[in-house]
């Protein structure tokens, strides 16, 4: 049964992420993550604050579905599906316990970062804080993220996405191989 | 019947984010480390198939249920951006390992420390929304 645990592999997962864009294209809709976030700022009322959020969100209900379809998935495949390790490269792991980080191949994410405990860390929180907050910022003013650009934009040779997905790998890099190793010094 | 099937979708996309390990902080780092090919293997199959997808979308003018167009229209054509924009993207990317997508997957996986995440995105949205007209673009 160990099947059923296991990770699927890139050539499993890559096609069924092209095949998830296509089902939403044929039903007439766009694959995009983070325009979730702008339509929940605008169910919250950000209209009063922002014409950005002056929109007729209600519209967006089918990716608010998506999202809560995103969540129960995220609970199936982790309570039933997943012994919730990820095992990585080797030299990967070297390079993380030399920041302090060890749960590589004992974890789905560093306990380093998202345990309960570490959240008692002012540091952690920031990181979290903030690398949330870069997230949406970015998403919204490169208007789309991974979903968005590298997968429906680029996959309709988009010049825009192929602009911003060379942004997400440059801003991507800088913060793993120059501010890592400042903030995990 | 539409919203399940929304809903069906989402949660076909929240098992595969999980399962094939792109909503791990660590296969993040990996990735921006080219310590493995397992990601680049997933958004380049992925895009290998999505671009003869729409390529036959286009050829064969294929519409979407009920007769409409399919969303393909070009963006906006701008450097700014779509530069700096991405940029930022990138930076929270990798810092906090998560983008959109599996950021909702993982609070469904019961990190609570995600929603942290997720109220951050938030607020960038947020801040992006009020400041936006004074933002090259």
């Amino acid at each position: 049964m160990n099947w059923i645990y296991d990770p699927w592999p890139w050539y499993v997962a890559g096609p069924l992420i092209a095949l998830t864009m296509f089902i939403l294209l044929y039903a007439g809709k766009q694959f995009g993550m983070s325009s979730n976030l702008r339509t929940l700022c605008s169910a919250a009322g950000g209209g009063k604050k922002a014409d950005f959020f002056k929109f007729n969100w209600k519209k967006e209900r089918w990716n608010l579905t998506v999202m809560i379809g995103a969540v129960i998935g995220g609970f199936i495949a982790s309570q039933y599906l997943s012994n919730n390790t990820v095992e990585i490269a080797s030299d990967v792991v070297t390079k993380l316990n030399s920041y302090g980080i060890n749960s590589a191949g004992e974890s789905y994410l560093p306990t380093e970062l998202f345990s309960i405990e570490a959240l008692s860390s002012p540091k952690n929180l920031l990181i979290l804080i903030i690398g949330g907050f870069l997230v949406g910022f970015g998403a919204r003013y490169a208007g789309g993220c991974t979903s968005g650009h590298a997968i429906s934009g680029l996959s309709n040779l988009q010049l825009p996405s192929l602009i911003a997905v060379i942004g997400f790998f440059v801003g991507g890099l800088l913060m793993i191989h120059l501010i890592f190793p400042l903030i995990f010094a | 019947m539409k919203t399940l099937v929304y809903l069906v979708i989402g949660t076909f996309f929240g098992i595969l984010m999980y399962k094939s390990e792109a909503a791990s902080w660590f296969r993040i780092f990996e990735m921006f480390e080219f310590g493995a090919f397992h990601m680049y293997g997933i958004i380049g199959s992925a895009l290998v198939l999505g671009v003869i997808g729409v390529q036959i979308i286009k050829r064969f003018n294929i519409k979407a249920i009920g007769g409409e167009d399919m969303h393909l229209k070009p963006k906006n054509k701008s450097f700014a951006r779509y530069a700096i924009g991405g940029i930022l993207f990138g930076l929270g990317w990798a810092l906090a390992g998560a983008c959109p997508g599996p950021m909702y997957v993982l609070a469904g996986a019961g990190y609570i420390s995600i929603l942290i995440v997720i109220f951050g995105a938030l607020l960038g949205t947020f801040v992006y929304g009020l400041i936006k007209n004074k933002l090259p673009h």
